[in-house]
Formats: structure tokens, C-alpha cells, sequence
């Protein structure tokens, strides 16, 4: 099957300032755009030409898996944005976040810090583990949950093309700022 | 048959004897070296850039270059300092640290290497950049890669298919052979973790922070902008050091 971009949900400007649009160009359209592009080229004559992209992340290795994953990542992240985001979650979501977590603040400081100390490319994941708790954890360039069994709810990708032009070197702003555009309507339907 | 076992034993006990020699004189070789990134010590602070900050434009921009020395690479040794404080590695040069990163801390390794890589990768740029190199190094490349060419074309598939963040690296082996490499994050052929282990000799950073805001996505347009400014007469003075 023929791997194929997924529209956004939103124009490439309803994110500013938070996530600028040239970010969102250059994110969207070039980068989450060539990861597309160089898997349907990878997979051509290989045993997954037919498989869907979840398969595809759980069983692939190597520059497959890199590519697959980083599209199933990139759509994940960029689903969970809206340019009425932010606040507090509400309903299950947020009864599962404080009984986890302790408050949605302590949650949020916990997300925080996976996400600012990840060390080089990578990724900080909000999940639902085995055995139905939340856990946060960061991932390393590529790596992607769903391979490890675990239940993703909300994605901030920590690769430096996500933020660089609009916050260089200050991560932790753009980890700040992050929060003000947090669909949490979309984190709740994915439980 | 005595016989046999004895001679089996003295080649053993000689070829180990070779093998140690040889890391002793390379690791002498290292200690030696005039290149300043080897000398590196606890406090660590910044280095001299040694040119200013829009020196490299229009290969390397002036904003790019100001963030990646004033911040990253000072953020690196703030963290490195960070790490080390009150540890008995605050005696150790940094090379000693680095050559068994694998008994350290993860910060140290990320930031020792970060301090050290950057170090390094500053004095391999330059606006007056001779193009090609010379003498006993243009030989080894040649010799090693079979041109210019096709070693440039080796370095650029290293830099260019490093996934993620990393470094490529021109390095000499421990038999003085040249090779090129990749490494990840901020790890580097001097590392014991290094899968292929040597002494760099010319480094490019390909993460993003070196090149986002002005090459964006299109990361080979940086590498090749990269040899607009290459220090070779560093380069060179490197190799003929080592071997």
C-alpha cells in the first residue's frame, strides 16, 4: 500500500506563537513529508509493501522502522494540537491523571522534564501501560510505544527541527509553551 | 608436541606483548599531541573560538555559529562541570575520561563528549579554507579512499544517513589507517563504546542545531557548504602528528 501524508486538522498558522508557521511548513511539509516518501520507496518488493503502518512500526527494524515510526509519531504529535487547546483536561482523563500523578500540575512538571532532558532527537510520551496506569517515558530518535506494547495518549517531539526555529537552544520554553495548544478532548477519546 | 605447545605459548605471550605495545604507544601518541582539545581539564570552561562569528557566511551563518558556541557548547560544560564535581574524575584530563566513558555516568558522557566534540569541531572550520589537503594526508585519503572524491563521497553518506543526532568523523585507526564514521548524539571514536575506535582527525556535527536555521531539512546542502570551510591545514597538522 502507498503511505500517504495525513491532512491537518488546523492551518499551518492556527499554532503560532507556539508553534510557528514556518515550523509547521517545514515540520509538515518537509520532514514528516519525506519520511513518507522514503518509505514507500524502502518498502517496495519487501514483505511490508501490503502492510499497514502500525504493523509496520511493531515489526520492522532498521531504516523501515525509522521511517514508519517517525510517521506514525509525527501524526500522532500533530493530532493532538488545536488552536482552542490548552487548560485543564477534564473527565477521565483528567480523574487518571491525578490518580496517577498526584495533580495535573505534577503531571505536567513530570512531562515536562521527560521531555526537556531527553538527550539528543527523540520523543516524551504520555502512556497507558499493561496493567491500565499512566506512565511517562522518553524515547530515543525513532522509538515509538506501540512496539513496546504500551497505549500512547499524548506525544511532544523533542527532535530539534520541532522547535529550533522558533526557540534555538530553549527547549524548556517550547515545553511551556507546548501545553497552550494540548487538544485535551483528543487525549481523552484516545483512552 | 611439547615443542609445539611451548612455541603456541611464546607467540601468544608475543603477540600480546605487540597488542599492548601498541595501545601504549598510541595512547603515549594521544598524551603527546600538541592539539588543545587533548589537554582539556576539570574546571572546563570555553575555548577560543578563534574567529568570529559570521567568519564562516555564507556557509555557516552568524546566528547559528553564536548559538552553537555561546549556548549549546557552553550548556555542555556547564553540565560536564555539573557532573564531575566532587568526583575523583575532576584529577582526570578529560581524553582519560573519555577513553573509558563506559565506567561513567551518563551525563558524562553526554556533556564530556559534547564539550570535547564541539573542542574539537571549532578548529576544523575556518574562512580561509585551502579547498583540499596536502601532502602525507591528501596521500593517506588517497591511498585510504582512492580519491578525494570518493573519500568527500564517504564522509557525506556518513554525515547525511547519521539518524537523529551525531557526528561524522574522518579518524585514524590504530594501524595509522585512515576510516570514516558515524557516531550518535555525542559520542566519538575515542569512546570505548565507539564501534569503530580511532583518533578524528575532521568532524562535522550534523545535529540539527548546527544547521536548522539556515539549511532547515535540507541537511545535505549543509554538508556540502561544509567543505567551503574546512581548516585542512589543521586537519593535516593533525595527521602528520599521529602517525
Amino acid at each position: 500500500m502507498i503511505h500517504q501524508l495525513p491532512a491537518l486538522k488546523f492551518d499551518l498558522d492556527a499554532l503560532a506563537p507556539v508553534i510557528s508557521k514556518q515550523t509547521l511548513e517545514f515540520h509538515y511539509g518537509k520532514h514528516h513529508q519525506a519520511y513518507v516518501n522514503n518509505l514507500n520507496n524502502l518498502i517496495k518488493e519487501t514483505k511490508f509493501e501490503n502492510s499497514t503502518l502500525e504493523t509496520i512500526v511493531k515489526e520492522a527494524d532498521g531504516g523501515i522502522f525509522n521511517n514508519a515510526a517517525q510517521i506514525w509519531n509525527h501524526t500522532f504529535y500533530f493530532e493532538a494540537f488545536s488552536k482552542n487547546g490548552g487548560g485543564e483536561p477534564s473527565g477521565k482523563i483528567a480523574a487518571l491523571i491525578a490518580d496517577n500523578f498526584g495533580s495535573f500540575a505534577d503531571f505536567k512538571e513530570k512531562f515536562a522534564k521527560a521531555a526537556v532532558t531527553q538527550f539528543g532527537s527523540g520523543w516524551a510520551w504520555l502512556v497507558v501501560k499493561a496493567d491500565g496506569k499512566l506512565d511517562i517515558i522518553q524515547t530515543s530518535n525513532a522509538a515509538c510505544p506501540i512496539k513496546d506494547g504500551l497505549k500512547p495518549l499524548l506525544t511532544c517531539d523533542v527532535w530539534e527541527h520541532a522547535y529550533y526555529l522558533d526557540y534555538q537552544n530553549r527547549r524548556p520554553d517550547y515545553v511551556e509553551a507546548f501545553w497552550k495548544i494540548v487538544d485535551w478532548k483528543v487525549v481523552e477519546n484516545r483512552l | 608436541m611439547k615443542i609445539i605447545i611451548v612455541t603456541l605459548f611464546g607467540i601468544l605471550i608475543f603477540s600480546s606483548f605487540q597488542v599492548n605495545n601498541f595501545k601504549s604507544n598510541n595512547k603515549n601518541k594521544m598524551e603527546t599531541l600538541t592539539i588543545s582539545e587533548t589537554k582539556l581539564v576539570y574546571p572546563y570552561s570555553l575555548p577560543e573560538l578563534g574567529y568570529a562569528y559570521d567568519a564562516l557566511e555564507p556557509y555557516i551563518d552568524k546566528a547559528t555559529m553564536e548559538i552553537h558556541f555561546s549556548k549549546h557548547h557552553a550548556a555542555y560544560i556547564t553540565n560536564l562541570n555539573n557532573a564531575l564535581k566532587g568526583t575523583d574524575a575532576e584529577k582526570l584530563s578529560l581524553l582519560e575520561i573519555i577513553s573509558n566513558i563506559s565506567k561513567y555516568p551518563v551525563a558524562v558522557r553526554n556533556n564530556g563528549g559534547g564539550h570535547f566534540n564541539h573542542s574539537l569541531f571549532w578548529q576544523m572550520l575556518t574562512p580561509k579554507s585551502s579547498g583540499a589537503p596536502k601532502g602525507k594526508l591528501a596521500d593517506a585519503i588517497n591511498s585510504a579512499f582512492g580519491s578525494f572524491e570518493k573519500f568527500k563521497e564517504e564522509f557525506d553518506n556518513a554525515a547525511k544517513t547519521r539518524f537523529g543526532s551525531g557526528w561524522a568523523w574522518l579518524s585514524v585507526d590504530s594501524n595509522g589507517k585512515l576510516f570514516v564514521s558515524s557516531t550518535p548524539n555525542q559520542d566519538n571514536p575515542l569512546m570505548d563504546v565507539a564501534d569503530k575506535k580511532g583518533t578524528p582527525v575532521l568532524c562535522l556535527d550534523v545535529w540539527e542545531h548546527a544547521y536548522y536555521l539556515k539549511y532547515q531539512n535540507r541537511r545535505p546542502d549543509y554538508v556540502s557548504a561544509f567543505w567551503s570551510v574546512v581548516n585542512w591545514s589543521e586537519v593535516e597538522k593533525r595527521y602528520e602528528e599521529f602517525i
